[in-house]
C-alpha cells in the first residue's frame, strides 16, 4: 500500500553485550499522521526514533521507507529531520542561520533561503525573530526555532524526541495545541516520543505503547484508554482500578467474591483474569445500593472532581473520581455499568486481542438482527 | 554588610601587592630603561634605534618564526586533540601528552641536541635508509620543529577541552540536517572550538616571540629573535636601555595579540 511510508519488520537492537533495547518490533507508520511513542524510560522509544533518524543500525531485521530498505543508508541522506529533546540549536549561529543550516547545506541561493527561512519561521510565529541570538531565546521561543529548522527542509516525517518535557506546564499544553495544528496544517507524518501519557491521548492519531522493547498495543487514543490489552498498557495509561478475578463464562466474572455481568467473551470457562474499572466509571451509592462496599479512606479535591480511595473487606484499593464529596471512614457503595468492566487476560497477543474484541462487535450486530 | 566587604578587600591584598610588585613595577621599570642610553642619559636614541632596519628586519624575523611555529603547532594539535577526544580512555592519553610539558625546556633541548647531532639516531636512520648524514642541528627546521615539540602540550589542552564540551547532540542535529561529515566539522565543530584555538594561539605565539636559549642551542645563533636579542643586550653588550626598548615593543605586541585573539570573540557570542 503507498499510503505506508515507514515500516519495521522484526526488528531489534543490541547494544554491545545488553540485554535487547528493542525485541523483535514491527509496525507501519502512514503518510501524514501524527503517531506517539509512549513508554516508561528505557522502554525503547528513543531507539525507535534514532533508528528512523539514522543515529544508530537495527541489529536484526529491516526498515523501509517509502518501500525501500533504508537500514544503512546514513543520516545526512534521509528524508526525515529530527526535533532534539535540548532542542540542539547550534549556540555560534542566530535564529535565521539555525533555521537555515539545511538550506546552506543544499547549497541552496540565497534569495531563496530568505523566502523559505522566513516562511518557517512564521509557520512558528516567530516572525523577525531571525537576528536574535539562541540564548537570548526562551524556552518556548528555542522549541520553536527547533521546529522551523526541521520544517524547512520539508522533510516527509519528523521526528519529535520528547520535546515539550523541559517547558512548563502551561506553556506545554499550548505548544501541545500548536504542535497538533501545525501537523494538521502541514500534513507531515509526525512521530513523536514522550512517556506522558496525557501528552499522547491529546494529541495522537495513532499511539504504540511500549515497554521493555516490545510494542504492548497500538490504537487510537480512544482503544488505548477505553480496552487496555493488559496490566501494564491499564496502569501507564490513565489511572484504574485493577483486580484479579475469573472468568467463569461468557459475559460473566468473578471478583471480590462476587459475580458480575460484563460484556466480555471468547476465554476459558473459570480462566483466571484480570479487571479493569476506570476511576471515573465508578459510581458512590448508599451502602445497601452499592454493588461494592468500601470504606472511605482519604478524599482529595481536584478541582474537577474528588478523588476518593477506599478499600474493599479484601483489602483491594479503590479510586474513584467523583463529583459528589464523601467524608472519611463512611461505609459507601459503588455502581458500574457492565461495560464498565475490562477484562485483560494474561499473556495475550495483541493479535488476538484484536480478534476477540472484533468478535463482540459481530455478537453485538447477530444479536441484534 | 560593610564587614563582609571590609574582608574581601582585605583578600584581595595579597592579590594586589603580587600584582604592583611583580607586573606593574617591572612594567613601569622596563619602560623607564627603555629611555636611557648607553651613557646613562635621557634619550629616545634607543626607539630611533629601533626603527633601522637591523632590528626591524629581526622583529619581522621574529614575528616570521613565531607564525611558523605556531601554525605548525595547530597543524598537529587540532587533529591530536580531536582524535584524543574519541578514545576511550581520553584523559589518560591526554596526561600522557601533557607530561612531557613537565620537564625542563633546557633538559628538552639538550636531547634534541644528542638526536640531531652529526652522530644522533636521526642521522644514524638517515644512513640507513640511504639518504646519507645531513646537517640537521643549527637549522630553521630543527629550529622549528624543536619549538613545535616544546608548544604542542600548550596547543593541545585549550583544543581538546573545547571540542570535549561541545554536546553531541549538535553532531547529530548537523548530521540530521543533511550534513556530511566534513560539513559538520566546518559548520558546527571549527567554529565552536574556535576559543580554544584562539587560546592556543595566545598560549603559543607570545612565548614564542620571546624564545631564546633554543636559538642558540638548536638553532646556533642562526636565528635572532627578539628574545635573544633582549638577552644579548642584557646580559653581553650590558645595553639595558637597548634591551628594555626590545622589551617594550614585545609587551606592545602580545597586548595586540590578546586584543586581536580574544577581540573577535563580540562577533560569536
Amino acid at each position: 500500500m503507498s499510503n505506508t511510508i515507514i515500516q519495521f519488520q522484526n526488528v531489534s537492537k543490541q547494544y554491545d553485550e545488553d540485554s535487547l533495547v528493542l525485541d523483535d518490533v514491527s509496525f507501519e507508520i502512514e503518510r501524514g499522521k501524527f503517531y506517539t511513542l509512549l513508554g516508561p524510560s528505557g522502554c525503547g522509544k528513543t531507539t525507535i526514533l534514532r533508528l528512523i533518524a539514522g543515529f544508530t543500525e537495527a541489529t536484526k531485521g529491516d526498515i523501509h521507507f517509502n518501500g525501500k530498505k533504508m537500514n544503512h543508508i546514513p543520516a545526512n541522506k534521509r528524508q526525515v529531520n529530527t526535533v532534539f529533546q535540548d532542542y540542539a540549536l547550534f549556540p555560534h549561529l542566530n535564529v535565521f542561520e539555525n533555521v537555515a543550516f539545511g538550506l546552506r547545506i543544499k547549497k541552496m541561493k540565497n534569495s531563496e533561503i530568505k523566502a523559505k527561512v522566513e516562511e518557517a519561521l512564521s509557520f512558528v510565529n516567530l516572525s523577525g525573530y531571525g537576528d536574535r541570538e539562541i540564548k537570548d531565546m526562551s524556552g518556548g521561543q528555542r522549541q520553536r526555532v527547533a521546529i522551523a529548522r526541521a520544517i524547512v527542509n520539508q522533510p516527509e516525517v519528523i521526528l519529535l524526541d520528547e520535546p515539550l518535557s523541559a517547558l512548563d506546564l502551561k506553556l506545554r499544553y499550548q505548544m501541545q495545541g500548536e504542535l497538533r495544528e501545525l501537523q494538521r496544517r502541514l500534513g507531515i507524518t509526525f512521530i513523536f516520543v514522550t512517556h506522558d501519557q496525557e501528552e499522547a491521548l491529546a494529541m495522537s492519531d495513532e499511539i504504540f505503547v511500549l515497554n521493555k522493547g516490545t510494542i504492548q498495543q497500538s490504537g487510537t487514543p480512544n482503544d488505548i484508554y477505553d480496552e487496555p490489552i493488559n496490566r501494564f498498557v491499564a496502569d501507564f495509561i490513565g489511572e484504574s482500578n485493577i483486580v484479579s478475578g475469573t472468568m467463569i463464562q461468557d459475559y460473566l466474572v468473578e471478583f471480590v467474591g462476587k459475580q458480575f455481568t460484563c460484556v466480555d467473551k471468547g476465554m476459558n470457562k473459570n480462566e483466571p483474569v484480570e479487571v479493569v474499572i476506570r476511576p471515573e466509571d465508578l459510581e458512590i451509592t448508599s451502602h445497601e445500593q452499592g454493588m461494592l462496599q468500601i470504606k472511605v479512606s482519604s478524599q482529595l479535591f481536584r478541582g474537577v472532581h474528588y478523588e476518593i480511595t477506599g478499600n474493599d473487606k479484601d483489602g483491594n484499593e479503590w479510586l474513584v473520581h467523583s463529583t459528589k464529596s464523601v467524608n472519611v471512614d463512611d461505609d459507601i457503595g459503588l455502581k458500574f455499568e457492565p461495560e464498565a468492566i475490562h477484562v485483560m487476560r494474561f499473556d495475550e497477543t495483541e493479535e488476538d486481542f484484536d480478534k476477540r474484541l472484533d468478535s463482540y462487535s459481530e455478537g453485538d450486530a447477530n444479536e441484534q438482527s | 554588610m560593610n564587614n563582609h566587604k571590609l574582608t574581601r578587600n582585605l583578600y584581595m591584598v595579597p592579590y594586589a601587592v603580587w600584582i604592583l610588585l611583580f607586573v606593574i613595577a617591572p612594567i613601569l621599570l622596563v619602560i623607564y630603561y627603555s629611555f636611557i642610553d648607553i651613557q646613562g642619559n635621557f634619550s629616545f636614541a634607543n626607539y630611533e634605534k629601533f626603527f633601522t632596519p637591523v632590528y626591524l628586519k629581526m622583529t619581522l624575523s621574529s614575528f616570521w618564526y613565531a607564525f611558523l611555529i605556531t601554525l605548525f603547532s595547530l597543524l598537529v594539535a587540532y587533529p591530536t586533540a580531536y582524535l584524543l577526544t574519541k578514545t576511550k580512555h581520553k584523559q589518560l592519553w591526554l596526561l600522557l601528552i601533557i607530561v612531557p610539558s613537565w620537564i625542563n625546556l633546557l633538559l628538552k633541548a639538550y636531547a634534541f641536541i644528542g638526536i640531531f647531532g652529526t652522530y644522533g639516531v636521526a642521522n644514524s636512520f638517515l644512513e640507513v635508509i640511504g639518504i646519507g648524514t645531513q646537517q640537521l642541528l643549527f637549522t630553521d627546521f630543527s629550529f622549528i620543529f624543536v619549538s613545535v615539540y616544546i608548544f604542542i602540550p600548550f596547543m593541545i589542552l585549550p583544543i581538546f577541552n573545547a571540542i570535549d564540551t561541545i554536546n553531541p547532540v549538535l553532531l547529530d542535529a548537523a548530521r540530521d540536517l543533511g550534513a556530511s561529515k566534513w560539513d559538520t566539522f566546518r559548520r558546527v565543530v571549527f567554529p565552536l572550538t574556535m576559543n580554544g584555538v584562539k587560546s592556543g594561539i595566545q598560549i603559543v605565539f607570545i612565548p614564542a616571540l620571546s624564545l631564546f636559549m633554543l636559538t642558540r642551542l638548536i638553532a646556533g645563533n642562526r636565528v635572532i629573535t627578539l628574545g635573544t636579542a633582549i638577552e644579548q643586550h642584557f646580559l653581553v653588550t650590558q645595553d639595558w636601555g637597548m634591551g628594555a626598548t626590545i622589551a617594550v615593543f614585545l609587551i606592545i605586541a602580545m597586548f595586540l595579540i590578546m586584543f586581536l585573539t580574544s577581540g573577535f570573540r563580540k562577533r560569536g557570542a
